[in-house]
C-alpha cells in the first residue's frame, strides 16, 4: 500500500522559496449492497485514491486534483495548481495553516475487523433487515430497498509550512425504506443504524423504526393551518443544528452573509440553549483528530446560556477576523479545497424524555420527517419553511397522523421560542447530535 | 470507460479566491446475472487493473458456470444533439477570470443595497467509451459550461439573496447565448426585489408559474414517479396506470435527451443507448415510463435512453434528461389577469419527492402576490407542498410561451445534470408554507 503521508510530504517539499504547498492525499475502500425481495439487486466494491494540491504564491491560491497517486499524476496536479495560482486575486490573508501547538486528541475511529468482514456477512445483514421489516407488521406492503454500505477512509496532509497530519476512520451503515398500505393509502418510513464496524449495527432497531414510522402515518390527512408548538424528532433536530452551525461560519460572517454577524455577546436564543461543536468526542459520527488543513480538531463553544460566543474559523477566515483558526476546516475529499464547517454539533441536553415533552403540550405537532430543507431554508435571511409529516399532539398525547403540511418560522424566532430540550441525545450520521426539541409558535400550513 | 477533466473559478467578496482544475479517468464494470448486478470500478486501466475489477464485479455470480465467450464488438455512432465550437480548455484563464469580475461589477452597480456578490464559472469535458456483451461499442463526448451569480442585498428588514445560473451543454460559446451581464443583473434584481418582501401566506392558494421557473415541479411531482425502477418495484403512485388519465387534459409531458444544448442533453446515455424523445403523458393520459437497460430487459422491451450515471464510479439507473411540459393556447398575461387572488412564482429553488406517496416540496426563491388579477408585492422565501397526481389534475391554464432552466438531479446519492421546462401555467390550489395567517 502506498504511504499516503509519504506522498503528501514529498509533494509539499517541492515548494520553492516564493510559494507554500499543501498536499491532501486520500484513499478509500467501499462496499455497498442493495437487497430486493431477499436477492442481491446490486453489490459494488471499489477502491479509489487521489490527491489535491493547493499552491499559495504571494497570497494567491491555485488548486488542482487528480484521481491517482503516482508521481507523474502528482506532478501534473502540482503544475496545474501553480498555473492556476497565477490568475487568482492577491489576498493579504491568503496562506496555509501554521502549526499552532494544539495537540490532536487521541481518537480511535478505525476498526480493523471491518476490513476482514466477509462480503457474505454484509449481504446477510441487508437480507435480514429486509426480512424482519417485512415480517414485523402485516400492513408493510413493500420494501423499497434494504441496503448495507461501508467505507474505510484514510487521509494525510502535509504542507511546506510544517503541518503534518493523518486521519483514518471506518464507517458502516444499514438502512431500510418501507411502504405501509391500507386500502388506497400508502405511507413510507425510513430506518437505519450506523457504526464504525458491523458489531455496532442494530438491524432490529432500523427495522422497527421504519415500520413504526410508516404504519403510524396510515390514514394521515391534511389538517387545517394553525400556529402551534412543534416537537421535532431527534433526526430533525440534528438537521436543524447542522443548518444553524452553517450560519456560524466565520467566512459567511465576514462576507456579510450570516444572520448572526456582529451579534457576539447578544442573547440570540433562550437561556436553556448551549451549543458546542466538539469533534474530539469519540461518540460523534463526525469525530476527527485533524481538520482539513491538518490542525488539531478542538472543542468550540458557540452559544452558552443563549448568548452567542463566537464563530467557526479556518485559517483564512481566522486571519481575516484577526483571530486564529478554530480547527474547523472541512473538505469533501481530495477534489475540493477546504471550507468551514462543524463536525460534531450538540446542544446541552435537558432532562425530559420525548414522551415527557409530548405530555406537557396541549395542542401541537410532532414532526417525524421533513422534506425540502435544502430549498426551504435560507441560511442568510433565516427564513425557514419545510415540508413535514407526523402526528398531531392533543392533550399531551400523540393523536391523528397528518401529511402534506409545512412548518415555518425563521431561525431567529425559533431559537427564541424553544420550549423544551430533551435529554434523549443520540449521535446520528452527519455533523450533529439529535435530541427531541419543542419550539413554540410555529406556523403549520395545511388546508 | 471515462476520462473527465473539469475546471472552476470562484469569485467572492471582490476577489478571485481560487482556480481549480481536475482530472479523473477510470473504468466501471458491471456484471448482470438474472436480477443481480455486480459492480466494481478502477482508476487502473492496465490489463491487470481491468481484470481484477472485472473479477470483483463478477464475484456476485458465484453460481455461474465457468468458461469464456468471445464477443465481436460493433462500433455505433449516433448524431450529437449539439456541436461544440469553443472548447473551454482553449480559452485563457484570464478571459474566464475577466467574466467573473464583470459579473461582480454589474451586480454591484445595479443597486446600492447589494452588499455581497459571489460568482462561479465551471466547465467539464467528459469522454466515454461504452462496450457491452451484446456487442455494442459506442461513446460520447459531453462538454458542459456553467456560470452562476449569487447576490446578497441588505435592507432594514435584514438580508435577502438572489441567484441566477446559466448552464448549457456547450463550450465557451455559452456566453453567446446569454451574457454574464444579464445573469448578474438577474441575480441582483432578485435579491433587491425581496428586500421589501412580506412573509409568505400560509394555506392553499392558486399558483401561477412563470415560464421556465417551475419545470422542477414536474420533474419532482411526476417525473421521478415515472422512472421504471420505481414502477417495477411497485413503489410509485403511477404503477399500473398507463392509459389512465393522470393529469389535466391540458398536460403533455415529455422527456427528451436530444434537445441540444440543454443541460440534460446527450448523444448516447451512459449505457450506450441513443438519446431519444419520450412522451410520458399525452393530453393528460399516461403513455409510458422511462427505462434503462436493466429494467427494459426485464420487461422485454427497449431502453428509452434514460440509463444515466454520475461517473464511472457509479451504477447506471433510470434518470430523467430534459423534462418539460409542452405549451398550450392561453395568453400568459391573461392567466394572471384571470386569477383574483394567488401567488405568482418567478423562480424556484430545489425540490424533493416521495415517489411512493407522490408528496413533494419545492422552494420559492422569487414570488409575488397576485391581487385582483395583478402581480403586486414580493413575498419571502417559503416552500410549497403538494401531491404530484393532485397537482397535475389541478392545472387549469397553460400558456403559449415556454422556457427551460438547468438543474442538478440527485437520486440515491448520484447527481446528474438535467433540464426542466414549462410554459406559464396555473395550478388551482397548492399549499404555501409561509407564516402569514389570513
Amino acid at each position: 500500500m502506498t504511504d499516503l503521508l509519504g506522498v503528501a510530504r514529498s509533494l509539499a517539499q517541492r515548494a520553492d522559496a516564493a510559494e507554500e504547498i499543501e498536499a491532501y492525499v486520500s484513499r478509500g475502500r467501499e462496499t455497498s449492497v442493495r437487497i430486493f425481495e431477499q436477492q442481491i439487486e446490486s453489490l459494488s466494491s471499489a477502491e479509489s485514491a487521489g490527491l489535491g494540491v493547493r499552491v499559495v504564491s504571494q497570497g494567491r491560491v491555485g488548486f488542482a486534483w487528480v484521481a491517482a497517486l503516482d508521481d507523474s499524476s502528482a506532478s501534473e496536479a502540482l503544475a496545474a495548481a501553480r498555473d492556476n495560482s497565477r490568475f487568482a486575486t492577491i489576498d493579504e490573508h491568503g496562506g496555509l495553516a501554521m502549526p499552532d501547538g494544539v495537540e490532536a486528541a487521541a481518537l480511535d475511529l478505525w476498526r480493523e475487523d471491518l476490513l476482514a468482514t466477509p462480503t457474505e456477512t454484509k449481504v446477510d445483514l441487508a437480507v435480514e433487515l429486509e426480512r424482519i421489516t417485512r415480517a414485523a407488521d402485516p400492513r408493510i406492503r413493500q420494501i423499497v430497498h434494504s441496503d448495507y454500505s461501508d467505507g474505510m477512509g484514510e487521509a494525510a496532509i502535509a504542507t511546506s509550512t510544517g503541518i503534518e497530519a493523518t486521519t483514518r476512520r471506518t464507517t458502516c451503515f444499514v438502512s431500510v425504506s418501507a411502504i405501509a398500505g391500507e386500502g388506497d393509502d400508502s405511507q413510507t418510513g425510513y430506518g437505519y443504524s450506523a457504526g464504525r464496524h458491523v458489531a455496532d449495527l442494530d438491524v432490529e432497531k432500523a427495522a422497527a423504526d421504519a415500520v413504526t414510522r410508516a404504519t403510524r402515518l396510515l390514514g394521515a390527512t391534511k389538517p387545517p393551518s394553525a400556529r402551534l408548538t412543534v416537537v421535532l424528532d431527534r433526526r430533525i433536530t440534528a438537521m436543524l443544528l447542522g443548518i444553524l452551525a452553517g450560519t456560524l461560519s466565520g467566512e459567511e460572517v465576514a462576507k456579510g452573509r450570516s444572520l448572526f454577524a456582529n451579534r457576539v455577546g447578544e442573547e440570540v436564543a433562550v437561556r436553556e440553549l448551549s451549543l458546542v461543536d466538539d469533534p474530539t468526542n469519540p461518540s460523534a459520527w463526525g469525530a476527527s483528530q485533524a481538520d482539513a488543513e491538518g490542525l488539531a480538531c478542538r472543542r468550540n463553544s458557540l452559544i452558552e446560556g443563549g448568548e452567542l460566543l463566537g464563530y467557526l474559523y479556518d485559517t483564512h477566515a481566522g486571519r481575516v477576523a484577526g483571530t486564529a483558526s478554530t480547527g474547523s476546516a472541512v473538505r469533501g475529499g481530495y477534489r475540493t479545497t477546504p471550507g468551514i464547517g462543524a463536525r460534531a454539533v450538540a446542544m446541552q441536553p435537558g432532562k425530559l424524555s420525548q414522551e415527557e415533552i409530548i405530555s406537557r403540550i396541549d395542542h401541537g405537532l410532532f414532526v417525524q420527517s421533513v422534506s425540502g430543507a435544502h430549498s426551504g431554508v435560507n441560511s442568510v435571511s433565516g427564513d425557514f419553511s419545510v415540508g413535514a409529516e407526523g402526528l398531531m399532539i392533543r392533550q399531551g398525547s400523540l393523536a391523528e397522523p397528518v401529511r402534506e403540511i409545512t412548518v415555518a418560522s425563521t431561525i431567529q424566532r425559533m431559537l427564541q421560542h424553544i420550549a423544551f430540550i430533551g435529554g434523549d441525545v443520540e449521535w446520528l450520521p452527519g455533523a450533529a447530535a439529535g435530541l427531541t426539541l419543542a419550539i413554540d409558535d410555529m406556523s403549520m400550513s395545511g388546508t | 470507460m471515462e476520462d473527465r477533466t473539469a475546471s472552476g473559478i470562484s469569485l467572492d467578496d471582490r476577489k478571485v479566491e481560487e482556480l481549480s482544475s481536475g482530472h479523473d479517468r477510470g473504468a466501471g464494470i458491471r456484471v448482470v446475472i438474472g436480477e443481480t448486478t455486480g459492480f466494481a470500478h478502477t482508476a487502473d486501466l492496465s490489463e491487470n487493473g481491468l481484470r481484477s475489477a472485472a473479477q470483483a464485479a463478477a464475484a456476485v455470480a458465484r453460481e455461474g458456470g465457468g468458461g469464456t465467450r468471445t464477443i465481436a464488438l460493433t462500433e455505433r455512432r449516433f448524431p450529437s444533439p449539439n456541436g461544440i465550437t469553443g472548447l473551454p480548455s482553449d480559452v485563457s484563464k484570464s478571459a474566464k477570470v475577466e467574466l467573473l469580475f464583470r459579473a461582480d461589477d454589474i451586480a454591484r452597480s445595479k443597486s446600492s443595497s447589494i452588499a455581497q456578490v459571489s460568482a462561479g464559472y465551471g466547465d467539464s469535458r467528459r469522454r466515454t467509451q461504452i462496450a457491452n456483451s451484446d456487442g455494442l461499442l459506442t461513446g460520447d463526448e459531453r462538454v458542459r459550461t456553467r456560470f452562476s451569480v449569487v447576490c446578497v442585498a441588505a435592507g432594514d428588514a435584514g438580508l435577502q439573496t438572489g441567484y441566477e445560473t446559466l448552464a448549457l451543454t456547450l463550450g465557451f460559446e455559452l456566453f453567446e447565448r446569454r451574457s454574464v451581464e444579464e445573469v448578474a443583473e438577474e441575480a441582483a434584481r432578485r435579491a433587491v426585489s425581496k428586500l421589501q418582501a412580506r412573509p409568505a401566506p400560509s394555506g392553499v392558494l392558486p399558483v401561477v408559474l412563470q415560464r421556465g421557473s417551475g419545470g422542477i415541479l414536474f420533474h419532482e411531482a411526476c417525473g421521478h414517479g415515472l422512472e421504471a425502477d420505481h414502477i417495477l418495484k411497485d413503489t410509485s403512485v403511477y404503477t399500473g396506470r398507463v392509459g389512465d388519465l393522470v393529469a389535466s387534459p391540458l398536460v403533455t409531458l415529455v422527456d427528451d435527451g436530444t434537445v441540444g444544448p440543454e443541460w440534460g442533453c446527450m448523444t448516447v446515455d451512459d449505457e450506450g443507448r441513443a438519446a431519444q424523445r419520450n412522451v410520458l403523458i399525452r393530453d393528460g393520459v399516461l403513455t409510458d415510463y422511462m427505462w434503462d437497460y436493466l429494467r427494459a430487459r426485464k420487461q422485454g422491451r427497449e431502453s428509452s435512453g434514460n440509463g444515466r450515471r454520475e461517473s464511472y464510479r457509479h451504477l447506471p439507473m433510470v434518470r430523467m434528461t430534459n423534462t418539460f411540459l409542452l405549451p398550450g393556447d392561453d395568453d400568459p398575461d391573461e392567466i394572471v389577469a384571470q386569477t383574483p387572488h394567488g401567488i405568482y412564482v418567478s423562480h424556484l429553488g430545489g425540490g424533493q419527492v416521495n415517489t411512493a406517496t407522490g408528496d413533494f416540496t419545492f422552494g420559492m426563491t422569487e414570488a409575488y402576490l397576485i391581487e385582483d388579477g395583478r402581480i403586486t408585492e414580493p413575498i419571502r422565501d417559503a416552500n410549497l407542498i403538494g401531491n404530484g397526481p393532485d397537482v397535475l389534475s389541478k392545472i387549469d391554464a397553460i400558456g403559449s410561451d415556454f422556457d427551460m432552466s438547468p438543474g442538478t438531479c440527485g437520486k440515491d446519492g448520484q447527481s446528474v445534470p438535467v433540464g426542466c421546462g414549462q410554459p406559464t401555467l396555473r395550478i388551482s390550489g397548492v399549499t404555501i408554507g409561509g407564516t402569514a395567517g389570513d
